[in-house]
């Protein structure tokens, strides 16, 4: 039964809010996999529904949220309890602010100390010693003098190491990290996704990566999935999914994606907005923005189907090359 | 932290002064002569007038009355009570145990009930618990302490019996009756703090129980009551520590009303006291004793701040 490859497996997951304006469907039929030691990185612009997907798997989000579908967690079946008993043991997460994810009133040492104690029956003591040892090795300098030291007295990039040790206190088995980066110097972000390459590597933890930046993904995710307005809008390796994107929303954001390596004159944009999640459109929710939609567009939801091998999207007109030489 | 005491102390003595100058010459715009009141059944005659006036130097220049108070003042002597006869500061030092007594029971009322419920509240946000606890606290801010009092020696005095309506036992010389005397009044004050509390509570944990530690405090597993009563509450006990200083302030200066309904011989009954036969020394001693006690609280607040906020130490 538990003998599954994957350390992390999400089906058919939809997740709405109630809320005074009404029920927002905040995510409707995602499902994807990761394997240990690798990277699953979910892009897609604010709204997608990205975010409020890893903390439905952690099982954070606000009351008034209702999640359906399955969460495995290494073949394990997740319901609130075990959500409850695998957080922080099993899977950990670490946000996009590493300015306000720490407490201000405890020093950086005793937030991680408190995190191995609350899943493993060691002392102050040990586990003081051990959030030393862990400060090490996510390469925080003088480790034990910093583990003494308030958050106010921390970097940016120092906090968000502080957070990675609290993740991987208890060796998890999948590390979720929502924009870990986006707040963080440009130098700093390339050190910061390097240690998580290499815990990654060392660990064999799985990690889900949630970010807007394909030069991120293109650098550390071994798989893609973007997601446009609470749906999957394509699947893919990496390699592949930059080689050759097929929904035009990929398209699109590829084409609006800033690169290093190329001078433009201006960043390109997909025009439009993101649809009304209070009442989406009956048909694909990109139809209105995409420059290659016709009427059948509108008509249904587009199935995602698999376009070849380990590639799938959610467009009628996929593989688009045929479509437009048709 | 040596210098930031240094400073807080240089605050103070200008404070202090300013707030005696203002007391000395608040009492010169209260009509009636102490003379006239002292002197009683003479006051028909001004050869004992005037003698009384030169006795207590009230036919100086105002500034060299001042002057002369501060002197003695600045050497621990606070005067004698024009009234009673007593030396201002003897009669200070028997009164305040009673106002602390008071106070420190009213202050424990108040934090025991305003803290706990203030946090349960925010916890319960938009339910039926908290709309309970809110009603109550606002009920216990509108009802007039007097009014409060009152009833409750209507019931407790009057219709059961159970304790006594009115007095003030020491604390040392019977231990049981000093409660039984002090418990309606201290009751009495310490639901009005605990309603203050209460509310500043709720609304600091409703912000702290907002704050991405309190989700990463959550995703690192803890029990729910882990998360509530360390990483939120600790941050949300910041601002109401303050405020409980405050508080605590406004109870040692004295319950006027809530001491004449329990005839309680606190601070609040001697200042009433005073003012109405204008014992001018006996005022200013006890304004200048409550501005004391003021000061000192408010530094305690700000060591407290320190020692609770991590950001505020230096290192």
């Amino acid at each position: 039964m538990s003998a599954t490859p994957w350390a992390l497996e999400v089906e058919d997951l939809s997740i709405t809010f109630r809320t005074d304006r009404g029920t927002l469907r905040a995510v409707e039929g995602v499902s994807f996999r990761v394997a240990p030691g690798r990277t699953l990185a979910i892009v897609g612009e604010s709204g997608c529904g990205k975010s409020v997907t890893s903390l439905a798997v952690m099982g954070l989000l606000a009351p008034n949220a209702r999640v359906g579908g399955t969460v495995r967690l290494a073949g394990q079946p997740l319901d609130d309890a075990g959500r409850r008993a695998a957080r922080g043991r099993d899977m950990a997460m670490i946000f996009q602010e590493p300015m306000t994810s720490l407490n201000p009133a405890f020093t950086a040492g005793d937030q991680v100390a408190e995190a191995i104690r609350a899943h493993e029956g060691v002392s102050l003591r040990a586990a003081t010693e051990r959030a030393i040892a862990l400060f090490e090795r996510v390469r925080i300098p003088e480790a034990a003098r910093r583990a003494r030291q308030y958050p106010h007295q921390l970097s940016g990039g120092m906090r968000q190491r502080v957070m990675i040790a609290m993740a991987l206190a208890c060796r998890p088995k999948l590390l979720i990290a929502d924009e870990p980066t986006t707040a963080l110097d440009v130098t700093v972000q390339a050190q910061i996704l390097a240690l998580l390459d290499e815990l990654k590597r060392e660990t064999g933890t799985a990690v889900v990566l949630i970010t807007h930046d394909l030069g991120v993904v293109r650098d550390h995710a071994e798989e893609v999935l973007v997601m446009y307005a609470g749906r999957m809008a394509e699947q893919a390796p990496a390699a592949r999914l930059f080689d050759r994107p097929e929904h035009p929303y990929t398209i699109g954001l590829l084409g609006a994606a800033p690169r290093l390596d190329e001078k433009r004159g201006r960043l390109a944009s997909i025009p439009g907005t993101v649809p009304d999640l209070y009442r989406p459109p009956p048909g694909c929710r990109f139809a209105p923005r995409c420059p290659f939609s016709i009427a059948a567009c509108d008509a249904g939801q587009p199935e995602f189907r698999p376009l070849e091998e380990a590639h799938r999207a959610a467009c009628i007109r996929a593989p688009l090359e045929a479509a437009l030489a048709a | 932290m040596a210098a930031f005491l240094l400073r807080r102390l240089g605050q103070v003595i200008p404070t202090l002064l300013i707030l005696s100058v203002l007391v000395f010459a608040l009492q010169q715009l209260m009509p009636g002569d102490p003379a006239l009141i002292l002197a009683g059944e003479e006051r028909g005659d001004p050869e004992v007038l005037a003698q009384i006036r030169s006795e207590l130097l009230l036919d100086r220049p105002l500034v060299e009355q001042y002057l002369h108070w501060l002197w003695r003042v600045l050497h621990g002597d606070f005067g004698f009570s024009w009234r009673i006869r007593l030396p201002v500061a003897e009669l200070i030092l028997s009164k305040l145990p009673v106002t602390f007594q008071l106070a420190s029971m009213s202050f424990v009322i108040g934090v025991a009930l305003g803290v706990p419920l203030g946090v349960l509240s925010a916890v319960w946000k938009d339910r039926p618990a908290d709309w309970l606890i809110n009603g109550v606290a606002l009920f216990g801010i509108s009802m007039p302490n007097f009014w409060l009092g009152i009833m409750m020696i209507l019931l407790f005095s009057v219709q059961l019996g159970w304790l006594p309506p009115s007095g003030y036992v020491p604390l040392w010389e019977d231990p049981v009756q000093s409660l039984a005397t002090t418990i309606m009044p201290a009751f009495v004050l310490g639901t009005g703090v605990a309603s203050i509390l209460m509310r500043h509570t709720r609304a600091a944990m409703l912000s702290a129980l907002a704050q991405d530690y309190v989700r990463t405090a959550r995703a690192k597993g803890l029990a729910e009551r882990r998360v509530v009563f360390r990483h939120a509450l600790r941050n949300a006990l910041i601002p109401v520590v303050t405020l409980g200083t405050v508080e605590f302030g406004k109870l040692l200066a004295g319950a006027v009303l809530t001491e004449q309904i329990f005839t309680i011989p606190g601070f609040g009954k001697l200042v009433v006291d005073a003012v109405f036969n204008r014992d001018y020394p006996v005022v200013q001693g006890v304004v200048l004793a409550t501005a004391l006690i003021f000061v000192t609280l408010s530094l305690i607040a700000d060591l407290l701040y320190m020692a609770i906020n991590p950001r505020m130490r230096q290192t």
